[in-house]
């Protein structure tokens, strides 16, 4: 691996990433040796911590700092729908296991933990920010890939593996080159009907899903401005996707406005004093990148996934390509049951998934209901709303959301990651077709056998009252 | 940690480009709380029919690939989820090693951390091995070269901390424990007494 930058305060224009890489670093990269980098966040959930803290126990280390680690309970968690004040029980004895596991490590390092039933819990990457732990120009981590998620606020976010998430809580650091930078610019503005996650799909599709490997991204542009900070945590959050481990938008009046007055964010003169460093958060004029993309926001259009992997995506109205000697191509065709040059527009589907760290925010929920207000859900086709959260659960229920999913046939479910993932029994069957709002169409991934879709919101939901590959936009005139 | 020199053993071929780790390991094998047997979830999907019969097509499968130590891979290998539990069944199923074209980020960290040894080779060498299914190849971490059944060698480059600790027996946490007093001092530095939202 070549070292590609360097650490330490550095002269000259730099790169958003650069000063926050900058101002972590307890001791700088050599030619031989990695930096050292401060974590100043680590967020850990039940099923890639275990074996973390037993290798604590193992050597009889401390984590040294609770009140930097915050855990929750998502991915083995149920989501199956409670009665009112019912408690949610986990059937797998495994998964069972597992979360009393996380609840013994954290209360006997003295972490805070939001358990399943907690009014604050959720996936990880939803209540993090909900809380106003996630804020500018932090470094934070988790044993999970889509913390990339958190660089919508300007932090410099990554996933790490088990191993590293032993190292952090024992040290608080991690050992780490400095990554390569790709700007990825939109300009204009996005047309209406077209989201975040078509964004995103579209910049996957662009660069590949190796395409941003050992890079951090920072995304720019008019069209990045104009997101809405939920919008933003969706593009950063499917940065790995694209094989980049973190994705980073510089924080502006948006972000602050959405951290003012969250739990944890700063208050009184230490907001005022938090916003002022938080300004400086910016790439400076003539600041240089390693790589840069640029696309055009008008270009973009609703995007449906037709393979599987999140590059493989193309326009609602476009066709599945013709493999020409592909076999990477002719497999996934296979797998999913198309054939080449086939419409997806129009083709059957079984399940609509909405929900997930990518889509699972209030503002997914809403968009969603914009389409089964006054419909029905389709004969024979199951649709999921699982909130991101409790605070978005609730939220969505004071807003009557959940009405709107329920009277259209919908199942309006617990908080948690759900048959993004499949491991707590939300299953897409061998076969079947799902239009997913998540951000993962790998073969098996919300099922053994299942063919996953990805795609907005507004098209899961599309789907799902239609029964269909729609073009949201056509129900929506 | 086991030290890491030299590896000298057969090949199993599985040249599929951006594999991604929920192939290597599907996430319903993920609710253990331990990193032991997790190699009967390798390639699980790929590997066993839906009745747990072995697809004797699968070249995990194929005799020849018992006790085979080393894993030609096709590009982007272990992309998507952070899961160690891809590197865990891996190691559990004996392999020391993947050669490709490249890896995945999180995968070729973890891979390091855990003495799976991720070897990125130039094309052609990479074409040498995916055609040579079976064949004997040395891997020599020290001299970051490897030498194929047909006398081609290659250098391969790994990052040289991580080549240091595998070929030392070195692990990282402990190298990161002997940088305490540094930590301390850029916390004292850096923190104003400021905490996340937990007790401290």
């Amino acid at each position: 691996m070549t070292v590609t930058g360097t650490d330490g305060a550095r002269p000259g224009p730099r790169t958003l990433f650069q000063k926050v890489w900058d101002g972590h670093v307890v001791r700088a990269a050599t030619a031989d040796t990695p930096a050292v980098l401060y974590v100043d966040l680590h967020l850990v959930h039940e099923v890639t911590s275990p074996q973390a803290f037993a290798l604590l126990r193992e050597r009889g280390l401390r984590v040294r700092r609770p009140d930097r680690t915050v855990a929750t309970m998502d991915h083995s968690t149920p989501t199956t729908p409670l009665a009112p004040g019912a408690r949610a029980v986990i059937q797998d004895p495994q998964a069972a296991a597992q979360v009393r596991a996380l609840s013994e490590n954290c209360a006997a390092s003295d972490i805070p933990l939001y358990p399943l039933g907690h009014e604050r819990q959720g996936i990880v990457h939803v209540i993090s920010p909900e809380l106003g732990l996630t804020r500018p120009g932090l470094t934070i981590v988790c044993g999970d890939s889509h913390t990339s998620t958190h660089g919508a606020f300007g932090a410099l976010a990554f996933g790490i593996g088990t191993s590293e998430v032993g190292h952090v809580l024992a040290t608080q650091c991690l050992l780490a080159w400095p990554p390569k930078t790709l700007a990825i610019a939109v300009r204009g503005r996005l047309a209406a009907g077209v989201t975040a996650k078509d964004l995103v799909l579209a910049i996957i599709a662009r660069i590949g899903v190796g395409g941003a490997t050992g890079h951090v991204i920072e995304y720019r542009g008019e069209a990045v401005r104009a997101l809405t900070m939920e919008e933003r945590m969706t593009v950063c959050n499917m940065s790995i996707e694209a094989g980049g481990r973190a994705g980073m938008v510089a924080p502006d009046e948006t972000t602050f406005e959405y951290l003012q007055g969250r739990p944890f964010a700063p208050a009184g003169a230490d907001w005022e004093a938090a916003v002022e460093g938080w300004r400086a958060l910016v790439t400076d004029e003539g600041a240089a990148f390693d790589r840069e993309v640029t696309l055009e926001g008008a270009e973009v259009e609703p995007m449906i996934t037709w393979g599987t992997n999140p590059g493989a995506s193309i326009p609602i109205h476009g066709v599945v390509p013709e493999p020409a000697g592909d076999a990477a191509i002719a497999r996934a065709l296979t797998y999913m049951g198309l054939a080449p040059g086939e419409r997806l527009l129009g083709r059957r589907v079984d399940v609509a998934f909405i929900g997930s760290c990518t889509n699972g925010r209030l503002s997914d929920l809403r968009a969603a209901a914009t389409v089964f207000a006054g419909r029905r859900v389709a004969e024979g086709v199951r649709a999921l709303v699982v909130p991101g959260s409790q605070q978005v659960k609730k939220q969505a229920e004071a807003e009557g959301l959940d009405r709107v999913f329920r009277e259209a046939g919908a199942e309006w479910r617990e908080p948690g990651c759900s048959m993004c993932i499949a491991m707590n029994g939300d299953r897409l069957e061998p076969g079947r077709y799902a239009v997913s709002t998540s951000n993962r169409n790998f073969e098996g991934r919300q099922g053994p056998g299942g063919r996953t879709l990805l795609a907005s919101p507004l098209t899961a939901a599309a789907a799902a009252v239609t029964g269909r590959v729609t073009d949201a936009r056509e129900l929506m005139r | 940690m086991e030290r890491f020199r030299v590896l000298t053993g057969r090949t199993v071929v599985l040249p599929m480009d951006d594999v991604d780790t929920d192939q290597i390991i599907p996430a319903r094998f993920l609710k253990g709380t331990t990193r032991a047997g997790l190699g009967q979830g390798l390639f699980a999907d790929r590997r066993y029919a839906a009745d747990g019969s072995p697809r004797p097509d699968f070249p995990l499968n194929r005799p020849e690939a018992a006790g085979a130590p080393v894993l030609v891979t096709g590009r982007n290998f272990g992309c998507g989820s952070s899961r160690e539990h891809a590197v865990w069944a891996l190691a559990d199923q004996g392999f020391r090693a993947c050669v490709g074209p490249s890896f995945a980020d999180i995968f070729r960290g973890n891979a390091l951390k855990n003495g799976l040894l991720p070897v990125a080779v130039p094309a052609d060498v990479h074409a040498r091995l995916a055609a040579a299914a079976g064949a004997t190849v040395t891997i020599d971490l020290e001299q970051e070269e490897i030498a194929l059944a047909d006398g081609t060698r290659a250098r391969f480059t790994v990052d040289p901390f991580a080549r240091h600790c595998l070929l030392e027996g070195i692990d990282e946490l402990d190298f990161l424990r002997g940088q305490e007093a540094a930590i301390a001092a850029w916390e004292s530095q850096h923190e104003h007494g400021r905490t996340m939202g937990g007790r401290r």
